[in-house]
């Protein structure tokens, strides 16, 4: 049986530890909140100054800004221009419905989308930093198109 | 603390020799899947005694066999019977099975075995026998310390698998994943790692900084990885064993999307900079920096053949996230998705013959298989979401996690891992203590 099958003794080593040490639902309908499927609404946005919003929101995969969102950004710019101590970062999200990754950079994207248009307004790029968190700090928190709209964002946070 | 361990194979038998009955067809799944009989590995009272005293468990061989029978079941190829059925004891099941009784339960392979306390370390053999043809296909032995009874297991499912299977199994693996707590808009996420059964889950991370995307280096216990720590998004290595950690590269902008190369020795990754992302390596013994794509696309997502020759990746060059195939250099970039719908996350196969997929077609995201060259495009489960395959070390299975849909109040939503044959046959979750999300398989332990 066992024994007189012997072939050869295998000598297995191994060392190891156990111990560790240590975007893209397409929607028809029209909101009254959204345009086409741009958020239109006001429910998140908060503002830097008075008549200051902080965001503008994005199609669905897309990282163009709106003319909206041009309107936003030129009262930002105005109101860094007015107060040219402070500085600001660039928040990029996506919403849940893309890939981890390739969300991760459509909010790189986005941020500096928004970014790009401030500086030919007149803001420094040494004023503006930017960070994307892709789709992993929603707003609002529902997976409706609603929802997703509020998410594909760039919001202008004060940094100092 | 470390635990440095130490197996012993002791027997391996006229496995060559021995031509065998059961043949278990790997490529149709689970519509037949294989009548196994586990015979409990016996051992004497002594040594039950004893081993009860060394490791607080009192049937430790039977634990050790509920191992195998839990692998070989989740693998869908093989039917562990009922052990109420059995006839024969373990003990002499184990000298020499009487085969008619083994046939009666409609057993084609029977496994038996003995767990022995010799010297301060736990003995335990095996024998795997084909119940039709009336003989013995393998015998092994193995010598460990007794904590290290569950990789024992382990390593008989492999050896078992490989033998009836033909192909390397894929149990002694462990899988490292994101594991996920809290409400959607603060989720914590911490780096995880468990057994590929789910057991034994350690928390490598806090939680204080959201961490994504952790992947195995194929040749070692290195793990490389995306952390916000100190809020500037870059990819990290870390040392398992250890806990060292590192940051890869010094890139002015967020480093994302990492993967090593089959050799170990390159990390590749996507760098964004001005709303631009591009793929880079960086060979982790000199330190050198190669860009490999330069386009004003999103380039990510980059994955390497097996060979080391070609990377696949997803880009959004024509307007949507699609697929490519390069060259390793970068050179001879060339679109192989062309199916409806958006595809992202390629992952190549250990085997080298498929690329795994993500793809979101109105509305619906798939898990898929497409030949390297684009053709053959297999569509294995639809879901709501669900994203990021990665293969088993045999390139057999591909774990990925899915998350289900919240309602207006944010209800309702969870993230957990998911297995798959790549069949399509054999679709199961993972199990793990929280939530869970980016899973990534390790290569066999015990190589």
């Amino acid at each position: 049986m066992i024994s007189n099958k012997i072939l050869k003794n295998v000598f297995l080593a191994f060392l190891l530890s156990f111990v560790l040490s240590a975007c893209a639902t397409q929607t028809k309908k029209v909101d009254s909140q959204m345009q086409g499927d741009v958020y239109t609404g006001t429910d998140t946005v908060e503002y830097l100054a008075s008549g200051v919003p902080d965001r503008v929101f994005f199609a669905t995969n897309e990282s163009v800004l709106t003319t909206a969102s041009r309107d936003t950004l030129r009262k930002q710019a105005a109101w860094l221009r007015k107060n040219s101590d402070i500085t600001i970062v660039l928040e990029g999200h996506a919403d849940e419905r893309g890939t981890r990754e390739y969300n991760l950079a459509l909010g790189e994207r986005r941020a500096n989308a928004a970014k790009d248009y401030l500086m030919t307004y007149g803001i420094s790029s040494d004023r503006i930093s930017v960070i994307s968190y892709g789709k992993e700090r929603p707003v609002d928190s529902g997976s409706n198109p609603l929802a997703w709209s509020k998410n594909r964002r760039s919001v202008s946070v004060k940094a100092n | 603390m470390k635990k440095n361990l130490f197996f012993i194979l002791f027997f391996l038998l006229n496995i060559n020799n021995a031509y065998s009955l059961i043949e278990v067809d790997i490529t149709r799944g689970n519509l037949n899947p294989l009548p196994i009989a586990v015979s409990p590995l016996f051992s004497d009272s002594d040594t039950k005694q004893e081993l009860k005293n060394e490791t607080n468990i009192s049937k430790l061989g039977e634990k050790i066999s509920e191992v195998v029978e839990n692998n070989l079941r989740r693998t869908g190829l093989f039917n562990p019977l009922e052990k109420n059925a059995f006839l024969q004891n373990p003990d002499v099941a184990h000298l020499k099975p009487r085969f008619e009784d083994w046939k009666l339960i409609k057993a084609q392979a029977l496994i038996t075995g003995q767990v022995k306390f010799v010297d301060e370390k736990l003995r335990v053999e095996f024998r795997l026998w084909d119940v039709l043809a009336a003989k013995e296909l393998m015998a092994l032995a193995f010598t460990t310390v007794p904590e290290n009874w569950r990789r024992v297991g382990h390593i008989i499912s492999d050896k078992i698998y490989e033998r009836l299977t033909g192909e390397k199994g894929y149990f002694d693996t462990r899988i490292i994943y994101v594991a996920e707590q809290g409400p959607k808009t603060k989720r914590i996420k911490k780096l995880a790692i468990m057994d590929q059964d789910s057991v034994n889950t350690k928390y490598l991370t806090l939680g204080n900084e959201l961490v994504l995307t952790p992947r195995f280096n194929p040749t070692n216990q290195m793990v490389t990885y995306l952390s916000y720590f100190k809020n500037l998004p870059r990819v990290y290595l870390l040392d398992i064993e250890t806990g060292i950690q590192e940051v890869v590269g010094d890139f002015p902008g967020m480093t994302f999307a990492p993967r090593f190369s089959p050799d170990g020795k390159k990390i590749i990754m996507s760098f964004a900079k001005d709303g631009n992302s591009d793929i880079y390596t960086m060979n982790l013994e000199n330190r050198i920096v190669n860009r490999i794509t330069n386009h004003p696309s999103i380039d990510t997502s980059p994955s390497y053949s097996p060979d080391g020759k070609f990377i696949t990746f997803n880009s959004d060059r024509s307007g949507f996230q699609q697929i490519y195939v390069m060259k390793s250099d970068g050179s001879n970039v060339k679109r192989i998705s062309f199916g409806k719908g958006l595809y992202g996350t390629p992952v190549w196969s250990p085997r080298g013959d498929l690329i795994a997929f993500t793809k979101l077609h109105k509305g619906k995201f798939y898990i898929g298989v497409m030949r390297t060259d684009g053709s053959g495009e297999r569509l294995l489960t639809e879901n709501y979401y669900q994203e990021a395959p990665s293969w088993s070390p045999n390139g057999r299975v591909l774990i990925f996690y899915r998350e289900t849909k919240s309602n207006s109040e944010g209800k309702g939503f969870s993230a957990k891992l998911w297995s798959i044959d790549l069949t399509g046959y054999n679709e199961r979750q993972v199990p793990t203590e929280t939530d869970g999300s980016d899973p990534s398989w390790s290569s066999l332990l015990s190589n």
